[in-house]
């Protein structure tokens, strides 16, 4: 570009040789560009970094301890995790047992999609330990709270065999979190990282430790 | 204009670019005004030290709007949080303490360089005719700068921001008959509170900058049009090439100036970094310690003072006493002290225009007035017994009160006497051509 | 020319003006002994800090967890600094309700994140050692520090246990140890040295990081200067 120019410098006088002038113009040209990227880059940095959750939005999302002593058998009690709703159901062993006798009913019966639940969690009754539930309660449809129908039959029909119904556009889930077929919702619920800290206290929103 | 060699000789990426160009070029005037702002704009090839300020301006407006911007991401503009908000920048955003320091920091380097701007343009008569506009339009940018500034002052809503906004809110009551509600009126409340510091949130992040932003380009476009003054106020227009027509001391802007201005953004950065990083308080003077308390209505501050680059012309308010029992004038002589600068074009008389050619008269005359300025402005960040007072002859006055008022005569008297002194002042002859 | 040189020099005293003003207002202050990378030292004005003064002063822009900077373990904090429930992520808020403070001293004891940036690291040590046995006021404590001119306070002297009792000479202004406390004024006033360093530190907990940040910065800015000057002359040797 610039020896289009050379021409027309009527400020200047007589330039060197074309060849020499340009490669040093060009040597600098390049240097200085490729640090100065770099320096643009480091600058960028900050700003971006800055968008990420703050330490309020850590502390906030920071994981929760709940005491499940108080919870009766085929009760459930709710409680929060970053924004959300975390259902702990405490199944009886009827309810648990019922889990592997539907699998035809469902979308996902195995877990397999792996996006929807730790690991550890990945088994018939999607928990640590086979009656203790803990599921988060948002439809993985568009993001309603289902509710709670845990009894069997009811004013579910005779078939429902206890769990979850969204009343925004009646998807259905078991009592382990599982899509029923038919529902618009695509996934099983998703199962939280978490882990006991004791036998009745959990915390939710850190994953159990790997077993050896 | 390629010729067939060259077009063969291009590679891939090349022609695609070059194709890509001309289908822009086709629907939007990018190369001409590449050309005409750029590549084939001429301008003086003597620019010296004082004709970085232009560009390092424009570098600290962006800046600022993109510290701003990530700013605001965090920003509560309520008064029971703001100062919160602040320290919730500081300490719990990542990297939020480097943007807020880069944002301070940045708006008082824009009156180191707007100030060094000016005085540029008062020196090489920049302001002279036909540039008269490009001076006016420069006068609206620095008064919205001022605007801006002040807005954004109030925004971490501590006891210098609060108190500071009250009294200059109060300064318009003191225009006759309509002085009190307009106060009212510009709070949204009796006192300063939590509707100002909104409507101020609104005026510093939104209305201002688009309005420097409108500003700052038809400043530029003015300028283009006439073309840019040099240090030895020589037109270049004057001396064109015959076949060409290209000013004879003229260069094209890009690549020689965009490569020169380069350097005195890096030199700038240097600056700017080693504040940020090492005294982003600047001893009190960018970033006020008295502001680390969260505003407090009941409590008045000892010392309020306006952030340093007010100062010069807070100290003239200060020095003009009450006139019939009315503060009317102090803040009268305050306005007048900053518009005056829209007169310089038609107080100049000289027939020249750069201090290079002028005399000994007018360059006593710059001198005070540059004295009276430093004196003004430091007289401003102090309380007015800074020196104590004078005997019962001239009546117990503040020493430092009786300074104020000779320099704000002297300040005065640059502007009032100028078109005297530039017309007696006896000047040299101005080269034809531009000396470097 | 001489006018470069004149205003060159001009430039040269305007610039040091501003010192002018760091001349010395109020009452004398000693110098505090701030280190900030002293973690030590740090911890252990955490320590006063939460124990002595977090009873009525919050620091609440101040979280828990960032004290893991200054070397201490999560767990170290969980045991030591947290009594009533907080999680580590919390911030050090004070449970003592405003308008009751307001009510018991005048005046709701100030929230202390930023007071050293506010006040000054000498000014917080000097105030903390300046407390003197004052009968005339409510809480039967004066400070100088406080207020120069009436020395009155609406603080008390919650350390006095640890320093003892002072009297102050309003003639000579100095202040003489009447009533020895649990600590030596040596032991005293190291404690107070840790608390106040611990203060500044918590006033702008990133300064560390920002000054060692900075020299990078200033090399790389540097490197970037004799390249961009080198590319400029690079391109000026067209023009005379």
């Amino acid at each position: 570009m610039s020896d289009n120019h050379s021409d027309k410098h009527q400020a200047g006088s007589q330039s060197e040789s074309s060849a020499s002038v340009d490669q040093e113009k060009r040597k600098f040209l390049i240097a200085t560009s490729a640090v100065g990227a770099l320096g643009c880059a480091a600058a960028a940095v900050p700003f971006i970094v800055s968008m990420t959750p703050s330490e309020r939005a850590k502390a906030a999302g920071a994981p929760v301890e709940v005491d499940i002593s108080k919870i009766a058998p085929g009760e459930m009690m709710t409680t929060e995790w970053r924004g959300k709703p975390v259902w702990i159901i405490n199944r009886t062993d009827e309810m648990t047992a019922e889990l592997t006798k539907h699998n035809d009913k469902l979308s996902d019966p195995n877990s397999d999609v792996t996006s929807q639940q730790p690991s550890y969690c990945k088994n018939p009754s999607r928990a640590i330990k086979p009656n203790l539930a803990v599921i988060v309660g948002i439809c993985t449809h568009l993001g309603c709270s289902p509710s709670a129908k845990l009894q069997p039959k009811g004013d579910m029909g005779d078939s429902w065999t206890g769990g979850f119904s969204c009343p925004c556009h009646g998807s259905k889930f078991d009592l382990a979190g599982r899509v029923l077929k038919g529902s618009p919702a695509p996934i099983n619920l998703v199962v939280p990282p978490y882990k006991y800290l004791a036998d009745n206290t959990l915390l939710i929103g850190v994953d159990m430790e790997e077993k050896a | 204009m390629t010729n067939k060699t060259e077009s063969q000789n291009k590679s891939v990426f090349a022609k695609a670019l070059s194709n890509g160009v001309n289908w822009v070029d086709d629907r939007f005037p990018l190369t001409s005004n590449v050309k005409a702002h750029l590549t084939e704009y001429y301008a003086p090839k003597n620019f010296n030290f004082w004709y970085f300020f232009g560009s390092l301006a424009m570098l600290v407006l962006v800046l600022q709007i993109v510290t701003g911007i990530f700013l605001t991401m965090h920003y509560k503009p309520d008064a029971d949080l703001a100062f919160g908000s602040v320290e919730y920048i500081m300490r719990d955003v990542p990297w939020g303490w480097l943007i807020r320091y880069m944002h301070s920091t940045g708006a008082s380097m824009f009156f180191v360089v707007v100030y060094l701007h000016m005085f540029r343009g008062i020196i090489y008569g920049s302001y002279r005719n036909p540039r008269e506009l490009i001076w006016l339009f420069g006068v609206a940018i620095f008064l919205c700068l001022m605007g801006e500034a002040f807005f954004g002052y109030l925004l971490p809503w501590g006891q210098m921001s609060y108190w500071g906004a009250q009294v200059i809110v109060n300064l318009f009551s003191a225009i006759p008959f309509v002085g009190p509600d307009v106060s009212q009126w510009l709070r949204g409340d009796f006192l300063v509170s939590d509707a100002t510091l909104n409507r101020f949130f609104a005026f510093h992040v939104i209305a201002l900058p688009m309005v420097l932003l409108g500003l700052v380009v038809a400043h530029l476009i003015a300028l283009h049009e006439v073309g840019s003054n040099n240090p030895d106020g020589v037109e270049i227009k004057k001396n064109k090439d015959k076949t060409t027509g290209i000013p004879l001391d003229g260069i094209p802007f890009h690549p020689y100036y965009t490569v020169k201005d380069l350097v005195g953004v890096v030199m700038f950065l240097i600056v700017f970094s080693a504040i940020i990083f090492f005294a982003p308080e600047m001893g009190g003077y960018f970033l006020e310690t008295n502001n680390f308390v969260p505003a407090n209505p009941m409590v008045t501050p000892a010392h309020i003072a306006p952030v340093w680059y007010f100062t010069p012309y807070y100290s003239i308010l200060r020095a003009v006493p009450p006139i019939f029992n009315s503060q009317f004038p102090g803040v009268a002589a305050m306005g007048l002290s900053v518009m005056v600068f829209a007169l310089l074009p038609w107080l100049d008389k000289s027939p020249v225009k750069s201090i290079r050619y002028r005399g000994t008269l007018y360059k006593k005359w710059l001198a005070a007035f540059v004295v009276s300025f430093l004196v003004l402005g430091y007289l401003g960040t102090e309380p007015s017994n800074i020196w104590g007072q004078f005997g019962p002859v001239l009546g117990g006055a503040d020493r430092a009160t009786v300074v104020a008022r000779v320099f704000t005569v002297i300040y005065f008297a640059f502007f009032a006497l100028m078109p005297l002194y530039t017309k007696k002042d006896k000047t040299t002859a101005v080269p034809e051509r531009v000396t470097g | 020319m001489k006018l470069k040189n004149i205003m060159k020099k001009a430039l040269l005293v305007i610039a040091f003006l501003p010192l002018v003003a760091f001349a010395n207002e109020g009452a004398h202050l000693d110098k505090a002994p701030i280190d900030a990378s002293n973690h030590e030292s740090l911890q252990r004005g955490a320590r006063t800090f939460v124990n002595y003064c977090l009873n009525c002063h919050s620091a609440n822009f101040m979280r828990y967890n960032r004290l893991m900077e200054i070397g201490l373990t999560e767990s170290q904090i969980k045991d030591n600094l947290l009594f009533a429930g907080e999680k580590v992520g919390d911030q050090m808020k004070v449970s003592m309700n405003k308008a009751d403070a307001k009510k018991w001293f005048g005046v709701a004891p100030p929230d202390l994140s930023v007071e050293v940036r506010a006040r000054g690291a000498d000014w917080v040590y000097s105030y903390l050692r300046g407390f003197y046995r004052d009968s005339t006021s409510a809480t039967g404590w004066g400070n100088c520090v406080f207020d120069p001119n009436t020395c009155k306070v609406a603080m008390p002297h919650v350390l006095y246990e640890l320093q003892g009792e002072q009297e102050m000479n309003h003639e000579t202004h100095q202040l003489t140890l009447t009533k020895p406390g649990h600590m030596s004024v040596a032991e005293y006033d190291a404690l107070v040295g840790d608390l106040t360093n611990y203060l500044a530190y918590m006033s702008e907990p990133a300064k560390q990081q920002r000054n060692h940040l900075g020299w990078f910065v200033l090399l790389f800015l540097g490197v970037l200067l004799v390249l961009t000057y080198k590319l400029k002359k690079a391109y000026w040797k067209d023009i005379h």
